[in-house]
């Protein structure tokens, strides 16, 4: 009896603990993210702005977190950039990152007026979701895409960055 | 140098066939620009064109929808909108350019319920073949473009955002639409003629 009592008490303390072996989501403003952006080494960064919110967004959201596990090996980076209002961080942005177990380093874009920033992050960026960049400083290489991508599409442009 | 000026070209020619490949074709208009008449079914069943309302100075044209969260946040921002500006001679026309294929709450049902039901002072068309969104060059939901009475003509004076803030319409700074408002009524071009805002991709029909 004392061992079954143990044993919920255990599963109970797991459970509960789940939620905070979740990866973090850091709320970065502009600079941060531009910083990120500039990098001068010669990995390949595969930049996705999204949000929970977005329909077209959530369904090719698994084609990018798994290049992080295709490309774990190369100098491949996945970056999600959430758009979701950093009021919606705990109550929506968290619990979906942890619901997908998502792989890759998520960050919340915390600003408010996308007329003075979408600009200074792509000037190709009208400002629809998702919009993704591949980009890699080194080699000085960048393409933008303001649409949905398909897995097959990502791994073709992605493949022009890491031969 | 010899052997790499074909191979660039080859890459050039490649990068582009992919470019074009895999972007929809929506260029659009520029400020300044003459904007195409259309002829476009209303939510009352009518079609509905620019050159109907013969009072009109301009309109502003809303492209949006039902179903995106920040069509839905400016939603009364946009009747309020057309509240102030049809009585100055500037109506609100809202098209819903979405493929209700792609995305199911943006059928025209969907939409007479949704006009009927908030009370829409404006016509909501709807762009059932896209082609509208396109020559506008619309991405996003929402996206304004702000014409001008020429003569029978209507020129596009403004392109972009209704303000600042999508979340919270009480802490917007900045009402980029009614600043070109106020300067095009004055008879001016708006010191700022285009912004930029987050919004939903319009749902392009599949290929």
């Amino acid at each position: 009896m004392n061992q079954l009592k143990f044993l919920v008490l255990a599963a109970t303390f797991f459970l509960l603990a789940l939620p905070g072996r979740a990866q973090k989501v850091e709320v970065i403003k502009l600079p941060e993210l531009q910083k990120r952006l500039s990098r001068s080494t010669d990995t390949t960064y595969v930049v996705n702005f999204w949000a929970t919110w977005c329909a077209p967004c959530v369904k090719e959201l698994p084609h990018f977190d798994q290049l992080t596990t295709t490309y774990a090996k190369q100098k491949v980076k996945v970056l999600l950039v959430s758009m979701d209002y950093a009021s919606q961080l705990e109550k929506k942005v968290k619990p979906f990152v942890l619901k997908r177990a998502l792989k890759s380093e998520v960050v919340l874009l915390n600003e408010t007026d996308p007329n003075t920033y979408l600009d200074k992050v792509d000037t190709k960026w009208s400002g629809a979701l998702p919009f993704t960049i591949i980009l890699n400083n080194a080699q000085r290489k960048r393409v933008t895409f303001e649409q949905e991508l398909s897995a097959e599409e990502l791994q073709k442009q992605l493949q022009a960055f890491v031969k | 140098m010899k052997k790499l000026l074909p191979f660039l070209a080859a890459c050039l020619v490649l990068a582009l066939s992919s470019f074009i490949g895999l972007r929809p074709a929506a260029e659009g208009y520029q400020v300044g620009d003459k904007a195409a008449d259309f002829k476009l079914k209303n939510v009352d069943g009518k079609l509905m064109s620019l050159a109907d309302n013969k009072a009109a100075k301009g309109y502003i044209v809303v492209f949006t929808c039902n179903t995106c969260p920040y069509a839905k946040a400016y939603e009364q921002r946009i009747i309020d909108l057309n509240t102030k500006y049809a009585a100055k001679g500037y109506p609100v026309v809202a098209i819903n350019p979405n493929d209700p294929a792609v995305a199911p709450g943006d059928s025209f049902a969907d939409m007479q319920k949704r006009a009927k039901d908030k009370k829409y002072a404006f016509p909501y068309l709807q762009d059932e073949t896209q082609q509208v969104a396109r020559q506008y060059g619309a991405t996003r939901t929402p996206h304004l473009y702000v014409l001008t009475r020429q003569g029978n003509d209507f020129v596009v004076s403004y392109i972009g955002a209704i303000d600042d803030n999508s979340e919270d319409a009480k802490l917007v700074k900045t009402r980029y639409l009614e600043n070109a408002m106020t300067d095009i009524m004055a008879g001016k071009p708006a010191s700022v003629n285009s912004t930029k805002a987050i919004g939903c991709t319009i749902k392009w029909k599949r290929a």
